[in-house]
């Protein structure tokens, strides 16, 4: 078998996995798993900007609060249906990271991360201070009736969780075809050394600049797809902590493999999930278990799978 | 502009504060032919081939490349004309297979055709002699296999004018013959601009010699013209001609 079959199979399997667990596992564990989706594509989003490209951005929150806020005020305020609600939430996006792309991307390393934190503080506190249009920190309720798409109610379990299967496929298969074109590639030879890149005749900055606007932009798109399928948008989802969990998901998971974010989701899902049900101080058991894998398994679940069993994983 | 010529320099400068490292350099290369800069160290051959490809900014003068002005053109423009460059300390993807370091010189040319891009993967490794190391990770391989990988990554992008800063520097004797080997089978094919330090090596490939020292050219001409200069000679050994 070659290494593109296997890691075919891979995908298409990880997705028939997802659709069976449907059918076979008890309501709370399938609640739970739509969940996971949609935040595996926010981290998908984030992977292929700091996995693929080798650019750790601290502002991600912002692109995810673009698509949730662009979907959500074109609802509240102009009446919007779902469908043109969910292309004005996508071209938020598209466009804040555009911008904060063009303008963070003149700096690198820790400067970059900053610049970008900043930018998405900035974004947190546009959300408060417009409070009357956004209703800030209480956030608001998304009607019933605009969760339907295309026939589907959203907010059934069943809706919801079909959704979310057919959003993570689409999301994981784009980016992992993506990550194995010349684009893709050219994109890891910067993470490994631009300069050399950059002396092949590759236009580094135009590649980040469209990095930057494709892993925002499916940010965004999970963004918009939480509050359609959750039925509620708040000023929380544009806070820093939603910055960093796309970043602890994807070291967990695993950074610059396609698998490693779903995986780094659930893991980090089920590890709060379980730690609470046992103590309330559940950070505790969280955060050692953080700093063993950290010490364990520096490369995150997939990648060290990937380092010591399945070389050919993409 | 004259054709034979593909690449020349017009009163090139390169001050960092009040230290030139190159002064009003007028440069000519001629097409096809295999021209060696020499210089001790410090005479600012790096820094010049720097402002050729772009890595450095001039601070005044022209560079013109088969005619065309090209000092307003980054770094990669300047690559895609045609012009590769090899690093002095070595620079690979060392993450990556050796393939995959070639294709991606390759690629930028040659696009997402995959079989063409294997067969030119294919053949420069084999030129260089590293077909069968092709899918080892290039940060494992030793130095003198890095230099001889760098030099594979050029050769991959079909260059008009090659640019190598240094490429003997740690390879092995028998290594450097074969180097000699493959610049010789380029000659016609493609121009080549050597910064080199081997004397030998420059000996048995160069066309012509430009000698830079304190970063103006203190001589150009052909191996045996320079060989016989005294101004050269005694930039070399430290003699100094007048006290």
């Amino acid at each position: 078998m070659s290494n593109t079959q296997r890691s075919n199979l891979l995908h298409l399997g990880t997705i028939a996995l997802l659709a069976v667990a449907f059918f076979i596992l008890p309501t709370y564990h399938v609640g739970n798993l739509s969940r996971i989706m949609v935040l595996a594509v926010y981290a998908i989003g984030y992977n292929f900007l700091f996995g693929y490209t080798g650019l750790l951005s601290l502002g991600h929150a912002l692109f995810f609060a673009a698509g949730m806020y662009g979907l959500g005020l074109s609802m509240e305020l102009f009446d919007l249906t779902t469908a043109p609600a969910l292309v004005i939430g996508l071209a938020s996006a598209l466009v804040i990271s555009a911008v904060i792309g063009f303008l963070a991307l003149r700096t690198s390393g820790v400067s970059f991360m900053i610049v970008t934190l900043m930018f998405a503080q900035a974004g947190y506190l546009t959300i408060l201070y417009f409070g009357t249009y956004t209703r800030g920190d209480e956030g608001f309720v998304i009607q019933q009736a605009d969760r339907v798409l295309f026939g589907v109610d959203l907010s059934s379990d069943t809706g919801r969780y079909f959704a979310a299967l057919a959003l993570f496929s689409a999301c994981f298969l784009a980016v992992a075809h993506l990550v194995q074109s010349p684009f893709g590639r050219t994109l890891v030879a910067i993470r490994e050394n631009e300069e050399r890149a950059r002396m092949l005749g590759y236009d580094t900055v135009t590649h980040k600049l469209k990095a930057v606007i494709i892993s925002g932009t499916i940010s965004g798109l999970a963004g918009a797809a939480y509050a359609l399928l959750f039925g509620y948008a708040g000023a929380t989802f544009a806070t820093v902590q939603y910055s960093i969990f796309p970043l602890l998901w994807v070291l967990l998971g695993g950074a610059g493999t396609t698998i490693g974010p779903l995986i780094g989701v659930i893991f980090m899902f089920y590890l709060i999930d379980l730690s609470s049900s046992i103590t309330s101080a559940y950070m505790l058991i969280a955060g050692v278990v953080l700093v063993l894998l950290t010490l364990f398994a520096p490369q995150g679940l997939a990648g060290e799978l990937r380092k010591r069993v399945f070389k050919w994983m993409p | 502009m004259d054709a034979v010529n593909i690449l020349s320099t017009k009163g090139l400068t390169k001050t960092y504060g009040g230290i030139k490292a190159n002064t009003n350099i007028d440069f000519v290369l001629p097409k096809g032919k295999t021209m060696a800069l020499i210089g001790p160290n410090g005479a600012g051959k790096s820094t010049f081939v720097g402002m050729l490809c772009g890595r450095i900014a001039a601070t005044s003068g022209d560079v013109f490349f088969e005619g065309q002005n090209i000092n307003a053109l980054p770094a990669h423009k300047r690559i895609s004309l045609g012009i590769a460059y090899t690093f002095q300390i070595t620079s690979v993807f060392a993450g990556l297979s050796l393939h995959e370091n070639v294709a991606l010189a390759a690629r930028r040319r040659l696009g997402s055709d995959v079989t063409a891009v294997d067969a030119k993967v294919a053949d420069v490794l084999a030129r260089v002699g590293l077909l069968d190391r092709a899918d080892q990770i290039a940060g494992d391989l030793s130095y003198g296999h890095q230099r001889l990988l760098e030099i594979a990554m050029g050769l991959a992008q079909d260059p008009r004018l090659f640019i190598l800063d240094e490429p003997t520097q740690g390879l092995a004797d028998s290594e450097i013959a074969s180097f000699i080997d493959l610049i010789n089978s380029l000659a016609g094919e493609t121009t080549i601009l050597l910064i080199e330090h081997n004397m030998d090596v420059v000996m048995k490939t160069a066309a012509y010699i430009t000698v830079l020292n304190f970063g103006e050219i203190l001589a150009a001409g052909t191996p045996d013209e320079i060989h016989a200069n005294e101004a050269v000679q005694a930039a070399y050994l430290g003699t100094t001609t007048d006290a």
